[in-house]
């Protein structure tokens, strides 16, 4: 399947172990990524915070940039992409005057987008387009006894009509399912649906490390052993920042905490090194111990 | 008539005994709510079940609950509804509302934390002076936009699951600001500038909003509180160039020019600029306390030096392009898909999940109509800051703007919620000029 991609910006930032771990996975599940590397941020709802238009705008033309493509669809690895993005299309595919309106900034460029763009993360890809049959009938490790806590992260859920989650298309229990399709042990803790606080770690830093600091510890109560998530700002707060959140919620955390890729590529075979679980700052060390268990045992 | 068990979380705090769990059977038509089935026990089995309740017809507000884990009110969500929320053959949940103190078994204290913030928000029309002999004369548009707000019903449901609240119990919270925006929006009130500069000031106001989305999922009525938060801030540092006690407005501004400047976001130098750049005093103790991460990140081969210092992406000059096309407006262009509505929604619903993306329900309280150019705008890029008024809260003496412009003569859409029709346009249809008169 051919997609048009959207990588984002902090996955080729702040996380590069998320776009690289990416780059490595989608062979493995015969997806061909056509990167939209002229695109530029979504605006983490920070631009619509700003100005609707520009948001909209930018939006618009990274959507007009993906119909060029002969991708089947665009695809993002980024739930916050999918947020605002989702949002910027919710009006301009509402209002056609609008989007003739926005279309017209983008003329100069010989750009124009067309309503309807399916957009979707790489979690609705796998149990969507790919199916949770054929994922898990490509798996080489299965995640046996790994205990996965999902962490899905507010904008690839809410809001539920916005994102399309409902009877038909639980997107709320994507993530479930695809670590039991990988052979995992899902982990549910108070924290599954909640907000990790990056939107607001530059302006309450003390609320927004608590958040992170609770969550984490709630999956550690829930002997998780580690977190996997869909998006790569959560991943900033509950990795990057946790030994500043143990400091504010004054306990000693640890908890590793996986990008979806890295784990649909440590159950189809990759190693956790090739997808960049070095470069995390809670060294993944239970899954890294998981892996070695699961080899040992198999080449005995 | 199906069986339906209730899990109801009892909790009398005179008593001294822990919160406990009892459940209960009825048998009920699928289509009774969760408040009959709550009554039902309590009239024939347990008299004592705390529950406050009044209309049954979700105008009230009273039975805000949490079931099944989601807030809502009990009298509007039926008992099969509930049940499929659940696991199968599981009982349905029903408890207090979060983020309020219990005071007993369903009955939270709405006075300690949500009337309290309610008020916090002066919650009143400060009348535009002078005030006209008879009806002030507002938009349609301006009039529709507040509506959102006004439907709420402060049933609590969004103060019971706010994230933000539930880590800083001193933010002001959905509802009591998406109340803030019925007035800021108001072309009626006084006193946006200083209601925004107030809620600004305040370091648990419009910028601790964390972006969740849940309030927007647990209104009962619609009112998507955190959209309103997003109108807020948008108005105060847009328009108004309010600065905040949270660097909510630089983090802002930060953002906007680091996008503008790089095309995708170079996050080095986000931080920084967030609190007004590298060499600004207010950058330092935040740089010092941030130094473990960098170091770390830096040690991990997250963050290369390289990579820290250069700009290794451009922006496209397409992108700047758009950046100047649309900085360049006399006035900013939003699209109120509440106003507008959405057009050929039922056309639409075929594609909803062939586009990846659910339709947005048009509001119960406007029906969908054409979009509606709004109507002339004053000149002036920036709007207005109102005259002064003195004595009248919320407005502290400092936060009165140095030289406020003189008010405009009439209210006036300066703000308007809706996608203003472009020059080229052809002039607004006859209707669009209705108006509509509204007095409290």
């Amino acid at each position: 399947m051919k997609v048009a991609y959207w990588p984002g910006c902090v996955s080729r930032g702040f996380t590069p172990e998320l776009h690289g771990s990416m780059a490595k996975v989608a062979p493995l599940l015969d997806l061909e990524l056509i990167e939209l590397d002229r695109a530029a941020c979504c605006g983490a709802g920070v631009i619509a915070e700003h100005n609707q238009e520009l948001a909209d705008t930018l939006n618009a033309r990274t959507f007009a940039l993906a119909q060029q493509t002969d991708g089947e669809l665009m695809m993002n690895i980024c739930s916050t992409c999918q947020g605002a993005q989702s949002e910027c299309q919710e009006r301009l595919d509402a209002n056609t005057e609008y989007r003739e309106h926005v279309n017209s900034t983008l003329e100069g460029e010989g750009l124009h987008y067309e309503r309807g763009l399916t957009n979707k993360n790489f979690l609705w890809l796998l149990v969507e387009e790919i199916g949770l049959d054929t994922l898990a009938s490509k798996v080489k490790r299965p995640l046996t006894n790994l205990r996965v806590g999902p962490f899905y992260g507010c904008y690839i859920v809410r809001p539920a009509d916005r994102l399309g989650v409902d009877s038909e298309h639980p997107r709320d229990r994507y993530l479930h399912m695809v670590i039991e399709a990988l052979g995992g042990t899902v982990i549910d803790y108070a924290g599954v649906y909640k907000c990790c606080g990056f939107p607001i770690v530059t302006m309450n830093k003390q609320a927004s490390l608590t958040m992170a600091g609770r969550h984490l510890g709630d999956a550690i109560d829930a002997e998780a052993d580690c977190l996997v998530v869909p998006c790569p700002l959560c991943h900033l707060n509950l990795d990057l920042q946790q030994p500043a959140a143990e400091k504010v919620v004054a306990r000693e955390l640890g908890m590793p905490v996986l990008h979806l890729p890295q784990l649909v590529g440590l159950a189809l075979g990759l190693e956790p090194k090739e997808l960049g679980m070095s470069k995390h700052v809670v060294r993944p060390t239970a899954v890294i111990d998981w892996t070695t268990t699961v080899v040992a045992a198999a080449a005995a | 008539m199906p069986d339906y068990t209730l899990r109801i979380r009892r909790f009398n705090p005179e008593s001294g005994d822990a919160a406990h769990w009892e459940d209960h059977t009825v048998e009920m038509q699928s289509h009774s709510s969760v408040l009959e089935a709550i009554l039902e026990v309590k009239a024939k089995v347990d008299g004592s079940i705390g529950i406050r309740c009044s209309c049954r017809a979700a105008i009230c507000g009273s039975c805000g609950v949490r079931i099944n884990g989601r807030p809502g009110l009990a009298c509007n969500t039926h008992l099969s509804e509930a049940a499929a929320r659940g696991a199968e053959g599981e009982p349905i949940t029903v408890e207090p509302m979060g983020n309020m103190p219990v005071i007993k078994d369903l009955i939270v204290d709405m006075d300690a934390v949500h009337w309290k913030k309610i008020r916090r928000v002066t919650p009143w029309l400060i009348n535009r002076e002078p005030v006209p002999e008879r009806e002030y004369i507002v938009p349609h548009e301006n009039m529709v936009d507040v509506t959102q707000s006004m439907a709420c019903i402060q049933c609590g449901a969004c103060v019971s699951d706010c994230l933000s609240m539930e880590v800083d119990p001193f933010f002001i919270g959905p509802a009591a600001l998406a109340k803030a925006y019925r007035f800021v929006g108001d072309p009626r009130d006084a006193e946006p500038y200083e209601r925004l500069k107030d809620l600004s000031e305040d370091e648990h106001g419009i910028y601790d909003c964390t972006h969740c989305f849940n309030c927007i999922d647990a209104c009962p009525k619609g009112v998507a509180p955190m959209s309103q938060i997003m109108r807020l801030r948008r108005i105060a540092g847009t328009d108004y160039e309010i600065e905040d006690r949270n660097n909510g407005h630089r983090h802002e501004q930060a953002f906007v020019k680091n996008i503008k400047r790089n095309g995708i976001l170079h996050e080095a130098d986000l931080l920084p600029d967030s609190y007004g750049g590298k060499l600004h005093p207010r950058a330092a103790p935040e740089l010092i306390e941030s130094m473990p991460t960098v170091i770390k990140a830096m040690a991990r081969g997250k963050v290369t030096p390289a990579k820290a210092l250069l700009h290794q992406h451009k922006a496209p000059a397409e992108v700047k392009q758009i950046f100047k096309t649309i900085e360049g407006r006399p006035k900013r262009d939003e699209l109120n898909l509440y106003v507008t509505g959405v057009e050929d929604a039922e056309e639409r619903g075929a594609l909803e999940h062939a586009s990846g993306n659910g339709e947005p329900t048009p509001p119960s309280a406007v029906a969908a109509a054409p979009p509606k150019p709004a109507p002339p705008a004053p000149a002036a890029g920036k709007p207005p800051a109102p005259a002064p008024a003195a004595g009248k809260p919320p407005a502290p003496a400092a936060a009165k703007p140095p030289a406020p412009p003189a008010p405009p003569p009439a209210p006036a859409a300066d703000k308007s919620p809706t996608f203003p029709a472009p020059e080229r346009l052809e002039s607004p249809p006859a209707d669009s000029a209705n108006t509509e008169s509204e007095s409290e």
